[in-house]
């Protein structure tokens, strides 16, 4: 693990992490859960977590993201102004704002992260009225631009996230979680659900985002291609353990645990 | 018509219905809740010989509050005449024999459901308001646990997405009645169901404001000269009703008026939604030469 550590993408040579994560453990039993995670994220990464049902990935990224206290370990963020927060030492409020300015999470199921109740308008500007943006003008633009910038017609601005198909929900989610432009964003399986033609257009969109925004995500699926396509590093996880890490094509190429090997085998090739 | 004669308190109840240790615990949840200005208190709700929804958590309050001496006014959509007006002050005579006025400047205690009177009122006063949901953030976060942490840290960027949807669907704030309001810069509350006409009256009143919420079983308080400003847009300011027309009977132009509809052909008219204030008006008229 240590070996792969040292392998950075190139664009974050000479910069300093922007997230840090030590030995990081929460059991439901032995081997259930996750345990002895550590990694370290720099600006503009992105970070795949692949594994099969049942390994610790979903864990893992509830554990990061603050929703769910570690038994043992750190998750160290640096914020904008450089200062290291200690997520589960800080404030509540202090997580909180956390979330909702820096940081972002699309859910699996985009219906648990929109308020299905309120126009796809309010939705994107929650984030910014939360951060006491009090001007409806400026709050109507940026729900426009950003609906353009996901590819939604800015017409329906004011319908409801209900009577939008389940790619334009997940990718109304994606607008309104980085409309507060976040550094880091979680994303839970983001592809999962869609049929597979709306997958490409919408990973293709997220690849174009993360680029142009230099986001760093962590992203979990366990959709080998997806990892390919969108991650610079992959972390394998088994049983609660991360068992290989490295750089993305090195693991998919030439995987070195059993298991890797055996996931990645297992991918049908057409 | 200053205050009417003091009825004789039927024996068989405890001085206003409630027993002494409900009015001291009610005593003690609202001193707390003038403490904290805007802030829930939770407190052991009775049931009271009324349904709920009819004002049982106002006459809780009025019951805990009410001394042998005060003077109570009762109103209901701004009427001293209605039913609900009538039969809780009906009850509060009998039950603690005080005497009930319909004077807004001769009362030192007012109930009240949806209306703040229009005559200004005065240190000393006491407004007790009827709350049928006390928790502004319910509409958007159901969950209870959720919502007390979001008034612990202050987290109110939802209030403005309730105002954002009535812009975009409306054109403007279309939200007329339990406009939600900052409290003290501090906690958002739900002013109960007046109307955002009355929302300028809380702000440094010299009257103590005390709302009562029976079924949810929840008061809180406005004590007097405290800062109430009404959540706005920079572009979309916060605005009151207007109307065109003039009440009807008094010709007031700047009370809340009401429309009625006069006869079978559908004819209109406005009138004041406040009685008292109507008729004191009325007749300060007539007997100018």
């Amino acid at each position: 693990m240590s070996a792969a550590e040292q392998l950075l993408p190139a664009t974050s040579v000479g910069t300093e992490p922007l997230f840090a994560v030590r030995d990081l453990t929460r059991l439901y039993g032995p081997d259930k859960g996750c345990q002895g995670v550590s990694f370290e994220l720099y600006p503009g990464e992105v970070l795949g977590i692949v594994g099969e049902s049942g390994s610790g990935k979903s864990t893992l990224l509830s554990l990061l993201c603050g929703r769910c206290p570690p038994d043992r370990g750190s998750v160290q963020y640096r914020d904008g102004s450089g200062d290291w927060l200690d997520l589960y030492a800080a404030s509540e409020a202090e997580r909180r704002t956390l979330l909702r300015t820096e940081w972002g999470f699309v859910e699996q199921n985009p219906r648990d992260g929109l308020r299905m109740g309120v126009s796809a308008g309010a939705n994107i500007g929650e984030r910014l009225m939360a951060q006491g943006v009090r001007h409806y003008g400026q709050l109507r633009a940026a729900g426009l631009d950003w609906l353009q910038q996901v590819e939604i017609d800015p017409a329906r601005i004011d319908d409801l996230p209900r009577t939008f198909s389940g790619g334009m929900q997940q990718r109304l989610q994606i607008a309104r979680n980085l409309v507060s432009s976040p550094k880091l964003v979680f994303m839970d399986e983001p592809t999962g659900g869609l049929d597979v033609s709306v997958q490409a257009r919408l990973l293709d969109l997220l690849r174009g985002l993360v680029r142009e925004l230099d986001l760093a995500v962590v992203i979990v699926t366990h959709d080998l291609a997806v990892a390919r396509l969108l991650a610079d590093r992959l972390m394998v996880m088994r049983r609660s353990r991360v068992v290989e890490s490295g750089l993305t094509d090195q693991i998919l190429d030439d995987p070195q645990h059993p298991y890797t090997q055996l996931l990645v085998s297992s991918v049908l090739q057409p | 018509m200053n205050a009417q004669a003091i009825p004789a308190r039927e024996a068989g109840y405890n001085f206003a219905y409630l027993d002494e240790q409900t009015k001291r615990m009610i005593r003690r949840a609202l001193l707390k809740a003038v403490a904290i200005p805007g802030y829930q208190v939770p407190f052991g709700g009775r049931e009271m010989p009324l349904p709920y929804g009819w004002g049982t958590g106002g006459m809780q309050l009025t019951a805990a509050i009410l001394g042998a001496d005060d003077v109570l006014k009762v109103i209901d959509q701004g009427a001293d005449d209605t039913t609900n007006a009538v039969s809780i002050r009906r009850f509060f005579a009998r039950t603690a024999g005080v005497a009930t006025t319909e004077r807004t400047p001769a009362a030192t205690v007012i109930q009240t459901r949806h209306r703040i009177p229009e005559t200004p009122l005065a240190a000393g006063q006491i407004m007790v308001y009827q709350v049928p949901i006390p928790e502004p953030l319910r509409f958007i976060e159901p969950s209870e646990t959720e919502t007390r942490t979001m008034h612990a840290l202050g987290d109110y960027g939802v209030m403005h997405v309730k105002l954002y949807e009535d812009i975009a669907t409306f054109g403007h704030i279309a939200t007329s009645y339990a406009y939600p309001v900052t409290v003290d810069w501090r906690y958002v509350m739900d002013p109960s169901p007046i109307p955002k006409f009355d929302n300028p009256k809380l702000d440094r009143s010299p009257a103590l404001m005390l709302f009562g919420a029976g079924r949810e079983k929840r008061l809180y308080a406005v004590p007097p000269y405290t800062r109430v400003v009404s959540l706005d847009f920079e572009d979309h300011p916060f605005q009151i009703q207007q109307w065109e027309q003039c009440c009807a009977i008094c010709g007031s132009g700047d009370s809340y008026l009401d429309e009625l509809i006069v006869d079978d052909a559908g004819s209109k008219q406005f009138v004041c939604s406040d009685t008292d204030y109507c008729a004191q008006r009325a007749q300060q008229q007539e007997s100018r030469p």
